[in-house]
């Protein structure tokens, strides 16, 4: 038995080492005063962390990345809520058509994605730039938001809605005293979630930004040169600790809320 | 008092090819305590709903005291639900569920308080206010769903199972209040149920419902004591079925030969045609007496005993009889198993229990 459970937590040491490892290289060597990835460290420095703030360009694609961010996520969490709405509530001709076509996305490789949309796009005569980045990148993250959404919606009880109706509530006021209170810890997840695949999404952004690049963009664009490699790690660092705080937040979000009850139907999430 | 306040007109509803009520109508009366009886799929809840405005019939209109509301959508009816699980807002407390259904009425905050702490009073729930969904009992989920219908104060209150989802100490508590509560506001309930013991003890009147069609409404002592087909004969109660065989009239009598019992008189209130096979014969066990002696009853059986089962306040016999097929049941409340010697026993069944069934 003891034996057992020992093989067991050396498994899990070394599952977690090769995941996280490489990773928590990032922040050591963000803090080591020297230009190149080597032991043994240098000493401790927050330069690197003083460069990266004072990039223009940095600053610059950090807002391009959150703007795309928004909108994408915003959008294709509408678009996956109404879907996930559908598929999980009705039964209708053509549903699983429509839903292949809404997964495919997820299934098509991204480049061959970005290419079609950049050819579209070229062709209508638009400029690149991030508008095209975030068309591709709201179909990009519609599937992710859409598994969260139906995930949730299954689960739910429509006599809830039917009892809304019953009590003199139109379709609207169902949906806004009842379905999306009810929803709300579904959809926030798929809104962040959806802002962190857009946020580090990169070959999209590759092929239809043009100028205007977002984050993922300028750090490619940056590790080009060894000299600027430190201040790419102090951004890593920062997008890990950020990335980490978000995930955090959706947890937390989703057991809020009023008394256990709700607590209850959203661990069905 | 308004005899025609419900109103269901020639309603049919089909699911693709499923017809789930057919052709169905009736009325029901203002103030009454109305239940739909059925086993699982005869189409009660669906009639149910179509008086919620959850469904749309496929066929035929109904109307609520006088107004028609066939296309009306639920939350135009006057007609509020007790949903089989409650559908409790998760999200709501016990006070902002009972209130929920008041906003669209218009009421100052002076009434709508004033409302809740009646309703709450009404089904004794005072100090539950604050309390979610998950913190209620069953007994206590079922009175929040009662609440929350009864404070929009509807013409007509239906009722989906509400009490099936509760132990049965409970539930037959449940029923007489429910009962009580019913005749006390006076308003109309249409209740939906597949235990007959629950629709016969509380209602007023009951529609048998099978395979989307009325078989029988009337009073709940009817449907036990005259049956009109054999369906509800085997749906209300327990009965032994015989094989009969109707010869000639006479009046409102006919003879009638049964399976093993010979040839006999019988009144035939079900106007039965003559020198039909068709036919069965219906004896409840409970009208028939197990005894060890020969009894002057107006029929007397040999009979041998094959099983018992005993249930506290009465001994349930399945019983072989010569000339008849199948095993016939009989209860009694005076004896049990350890009262016969070489399970031989004699059963009496007098002519006036025998009820004469069309078998189709």
């Amino acid at each position: 038995m003891n034996e057992k459970n020992n093989t067991l937590l050396i498994y899990t040491l070394l599952y977690f080492g090769f995941l996280y490892v490489p990773v928590l290289f990032l922040p050591i060597f963000s803090f080591n005063d020297a230009n190149f990835m080597s032991f043994p460290l240098a000493g401790f420095t927050t330069e690197h962390y003083e460069e990266m703030w004072s990039k223009r360009n940095l600053h610059k694609a950090l807002w391009a990345s959150i703007k795309v961010g928004v909108v994408a996520s915003v959008v294709s969490t509408t678009i996956a809520l109404f879907a996930a709405k559908a598929f999980a509530r009705y039964k209708f001709r053509g549903e699983k058509i429509s839903y292949g076509g809404i997964m495919m996305p997820f299934l098509i490789p991204e480049i061959i994605l970005a290419v079609a949309i950049l050819v579209i796009w070229v062709n209508l005569g638009f400029k690149l730039g991030l508008v095209p980045v975030t068309i591709g990148h709201t179909l990009f993250c519609t599937p992710f938001a859409m598994l969260i959404l139906i995930a949730r919606i299954e689960g739910f009880d429509f006599s809830l809605e039917e009892a809304s109706r019953d009590l003199g509530e139109n379709a609207w006021g169902t949906f806004f005293r009842v379905s999306f209170p009810l929803y709300l810890p579904g959809i926030i997840a798929a809104l962040l979630l959806s802002f962190i695949i857009s946020f580090d999404e990169f070959i999209l952004a590759f092929f239809l930004t043009g100028s205007d690049a977002t984050l993922p963009m300028y750090m490619w664009g940056q590790m080009r040169f060894v000299q600027k490699l430190p201040h790419v790690l102090a951004l890593g660092a920062v997008i890990i600790v950020f990335t980490t705080f978000i995930v955090l937040l959706a947890f937390w979000l989703r057991n809020v809320g009023q008394g256990k009850a709700k607590k209850d139907i959203t661990m069905k999430l | 008092m308004n005899n025609s306040f419900i109103q269901i007109n020639n309603i049919s509803k089909h699911f693709a090819d499923v017809k789930a009520v057919d052709d169905v109508s009736f009325e029901i009366k203002e103030g009454e305590f109305f239940s739909l009886l059925g086993p699982s799929g005869c189409g009660k809840t669906t009639l149910l709903r179509l008086l919620a405005g959850f469904e749309y019939p496929t066929s035929g209109n109904l109307l609520i005291d006088g107004t028609d509301i066939t296309a009306l959508p639920p939350d135009k009816r006057p007609t509020n639900m007790v949903f089989q699980n409650y559908a409790i807002f998760p999200h709501l407390n016990v006070e902002k569920n009972i209130q929920f259904g008041l906003r669209k009425l218009g009421l100052s905050n002076d009434e709508i308080d004033k409302r809740v702490k009646n309703v709450l009073s009404l089904v004794k729930l005072e100090g539950y206010e604050e309390r979610f969904s998950n913190q209620l009992s069953g007994g206590q989920r079922q009175r929040v769903a009662l609440a929350r219908a009864l404070v929009r104060q509807p013409k007509v209150l239906l009722l989906d199972e509400p009490l099936g989802a509760l132990d049965k100490k409970l539930r037959d508590e449940m029923q007489l209040e429910l009962r009580t509560l019913q005749k006390n506001i006076g308003i109309t309930f249409v209740f939906v149920t597949h235990d007959q013991q629950e629709a016969i003890s509380m209602s007023d009147r009951v529609a048998v419902m099978n395979e989307g069609k009325i078989q029988q409404l009337s009073e709940p002592n009817e449907l036990y004591k005259n049956p009109e087909n054999i369906f509800v004969s085997d749906f209300i109660g327990e009965t032994n079925f015989l094989k009969a065989e109707t010869k000639s009239r006479d009046g409102d009598f006919i003879n009638v030969s049964i399976e093993g019992l010979g040839e006999f008189k019988i009144k035939n209130n079900l106007n039965i045609v003559e020198n039909s096979s068709d036919v069965v014969c219906s004896i409840r066990p409970e009208s028939m007496m197990i005894s060890k002696v020969k009894s002057d009853w107006d029929i007397c059986l040999d009979a041998k005993i094959c099983q018992t089962s005993y249930l506290g306040e009465m001994t349930r016999f399945y019983v072989e009889a010569k000339g008849i097929e199948k095993i016939i049941t009989v209860s009694s409340q005076h004896f049990d198993n350890q009262s016969f010697e070489n399970n031989e026993c004699f059963i009496s069944i007098s002519l006036e229990d025998i009820s004469l069934l069309n078998k189709k």
